[in-house]
């Protein structure tokens, strides 16, 4: 088994992996900045922190054979699918050893071996073509579910509804996870759309759809495991909007100076790591010596990561002639 | 050999290649129980069955994105669209999803499917329904796109296009569908290809679309001895064809049925100028529309995209002057 469904199986099958999925997707992120600031990154990242409740529960409730189309902040997704560190690092710093040979960068990770689709930079792109996976999987009579993962912006540009529209009027495998961390790009959901629970919208095309608490695990893999059930059997589309928070600003360069005053602070008091952590000591399959050891296991992995890629080469300056076209 | 309408050779095409292949599908606008706006997929619903010929609803984006994703996923799907410019509202799944895809997966997907829109000026449609906008595709690279100009280049280029590995753009020119070809099923003509449709000596016309046979007309009516080349495949052209060609005449014109600025001709021109400058015997040059959007007014639609009678004083110009030619705007003192 390649590292990459390894790692995808150990979120599938254990909680506890689960929790150091989350842990590392928490590290690898915080180390971006600091890699910017060194000037190791290029041109710009956007971060999923206070989001890896989602990433964990996509990963563990889909098969790898199903089919994801994520966004640009895709870091969390692609770690939480199977996606080694050292690959996504790889990939954010243009590197050889990147997912994407270093052509994509980081609003472009790729693996179909654990069923990632290149993440793609616009707004909402991903959305029919998901649709289109789950096309696909049922003319050829497959029971896999193709999904799209999406901010709450994405619910304001057109390919949003043309690609639900499409999936219910041809009963699609097909399911679409709303990622609402209440900011698109610099604004405010509410400045931007006259509408709280984004799911509604799925009501105008007669899907069903619900909303998960996205800071929790276990709540939302239960909301994704009814979609796919559902997708899988032959009933069709969902639209699930997991109710999330941006810890970070939009892009690199954005410093979240708009936010209202505590409003991080109340949605940090439900940090999905925290929750998951102390779900998981009470069940007793965790305790505060494992979790500090494991932590502090982490901070190393990740700086051996950082290591690793900064010594990874550059692509060759004729790789990116390659792969434009296949013949 | 077979006589056939246009239309009805894109029929076939689809036909043989939907028979051969049980991956291909067929979706968009009214292609399946209307059997197309313009019939090019007449008894393809009935053959095929609803699940690989489906009516869409009018939502460009929508079911081209969903084009993108069943092609990574293992489809062959063909799109109709209904008109090229109805494409605007999902570029973004062309050029910047479709095109991409195999760059950004380092080799490792791509993305077979197949985008067919009518185009074209001639039948009063007016401005919106009316362009070619082959120059929206040109610039984009990790698409291949191909204009037809008769039945057997419309059989066996979309035979092609639908086996091509990587995203392919059809334009069909709307004013040749019911005109009537022969085709033959066994030639073979690939993508990248142009066609040498009639030998000259004394220059080479690049062409492409119904311009091709505007140009024919043209030769006829002008008495010179044209190499007549319709290019087909305008992404990637076939250097080769037109270079050796140009060689040999010593001139070269490029017609084209879209505005004159930002036209693929002038990428034509500039390549022929540079390599073979010293053994040229004119200065390469072009016949285009001027750059104004397409009239409606039969009297105006007809001026607008080159005429034969244009194309004949221009061939006759600057063979007899060796001079490039005026555009008949500027001779009439109208920009």
């Amino acid at each position: 088994m390649s590292a990459q469904l390894e790692r995808r199986k150990a979120v599938q099958t254990d909680e506890v992996a689960g929790y150091e999925r989350m842990l590392e997707i928490r590290e690898f992120e915080n180390q971006i900045n600091g890699l910017f600031a060194a000037g190791l990154i290029r041109g710009t990242t956007h971060l999923c922190l206070g989001q890896e409740a989602l990433d964990i529960a996509i990963a563990a409730e889909l098969r790898p054979s199903d089919t994801v189309m994520a966004t640009y902040r895709g870091h969390g997704v692609a770690l939480a699918l199977g996606l080694t560190p050292e690959s996504v690092l790889g990939e954010i710093m243009g590197k050889t050893n990147g997912c994407c040979g270093g052509v994509g960068g980081s609003m472009h990770l790729a693996d179909m071996s654990v069923g990632l689709l290149p993440t793609s930079a616009i707004v909402g792109g991903g959305i029919p073509i998901a649709a289109g996976a789950a096309l696909a999987y049922q003319l050829l009579g497959q029971d896999n579910v193709g999904v799209a993962i999406f901010g709450d912006g994405a619910t304001n540009i057109g390919a949003f509804h043309e690609g639900l529209n499409l999936a219910a009027i041809w009963n699609l495998p097909a399911i679409f996870i709303c990622d609402n961390n209440v900011y698109g790009e610099y604004s405010r959901i509410d400045k931007t759309t006259p509408l709280e629970d984004l799911h509604m919208r799925a009501e105008s095309y007669k899907m069903p759809h619900y909303a998960v608490d996205g800071m929790d695990v276990a709540a939302t893999r239960k909301g994704i495991k009814e979609a796919v059930d559902r997708a899988r059997s032959g009933g069709g589309p969902t639209l699930i909007e997991a109710k999330t928070y941006r810890f970070a600003g939009h892009s690199r360069a954005d410093k979240a100076l708009y936010r209202p005053e505590g409003e991080l602070e109340k949605w940090q008091e439900r940090d999905p790591i925290k929750l998951t952590e102390e779900g998981l000591v009470k069940r007793g399959l965790l305790d505060a010596a494992k979790i500090e050891k494991m932590r502090a296991d982490m901070t190393k992995t990740i700086e051996g990561v950082v290591a690793t890629c900064q010594a990874a080469p550059s692509p060759t300056v004729a790789s990116m002639f390659e792969n434009v076209f296949t013949s | 050999m077979a006589a056939m309408q246009f239309r009805q050779a894109i029929v076939n095409a689809l036909a043989d290649e939907m028979r051969s292949d049980p991956t291909v599908m067929l979706f968009g606008e009214d292609v399946a129980e209307a059997e197309g706006p313009f019939k090019t997929s007449e008894g393809l619903l009935t053959e095929f069955g609803p699940v690989r010929v489906r009516d869409t609803p009018i939502s460009e984006m929508g079911f081209t994105g969903a084009a993108v994703g069943a092609a990574i996923l293992g489809a062959k799907p063909v799109v109709e669209i209904m008109f090229i410019e109805f494409l605007g509202v999902a570029l973004d799944q062309v050029v910047t999803e479709a095109a991409k895809m195999r760059y950004l997966s380092n080799g490792k997907l791509s993305v077979p499917m197949v985008v067919r829109a009518s185009c074209g000026s001639g039948l009063g449609f007016g401005s919106q329904h009316s362009q070619t906008l082959e120059n929206w595709f040109t610039a984009t690279p990790g698409l291949k796109l191909i204009m037809l100009s008769d039945a057997q280049s419309a059989y066996t280029l979309t035979r092609a296009a639908i086996q091509d590995p990587d995203p392919v753009v059809i334009l069909e020119p709307r004013i040749l569908y019911a005109k009537r070809g022969e085709v033959d099923k066994d030639l073979k003509l690939k993508i990248g290809q142009a066609r040498i449709m009639q030998p000259g000596s004394d220059i080479t016309i690049v062409s492409s679309g119904q311009m091709v046979d505007v140009c024919k007309e043209a030769i006829a009516e002008s008495g010179v001895s044209a190499e007549l080349i319709d290019l087909a495949t305008i992404v990637p052209w076939d250097r080769k064809t037109v270079l050796d060609s140009v060689k040999k005449t010593g001139r070269l014109v490029v017609v084209e049925e879209a505005p004159l600025s930002g036209g693929w001709g002038s990428e034509i021109v500039a390549t022929a100028t540079s390599a073979l400058f010293g053994e040229l015997k004119a200065a390469p040059f072009r016949i285009t529309a001027p750059d104004i959007p397409v009239p409606y007014s039969g009297p105006l639609e007809t001026r607008y995209i080159p005429t034969k009678e244009d194309v004949a004083r221009q061939l006759k110009e600057v063979m007899t002057t060796g001079k490039t030619p005026k555009t008949w705007w500027e001779m009439e003192g109208l920009k």
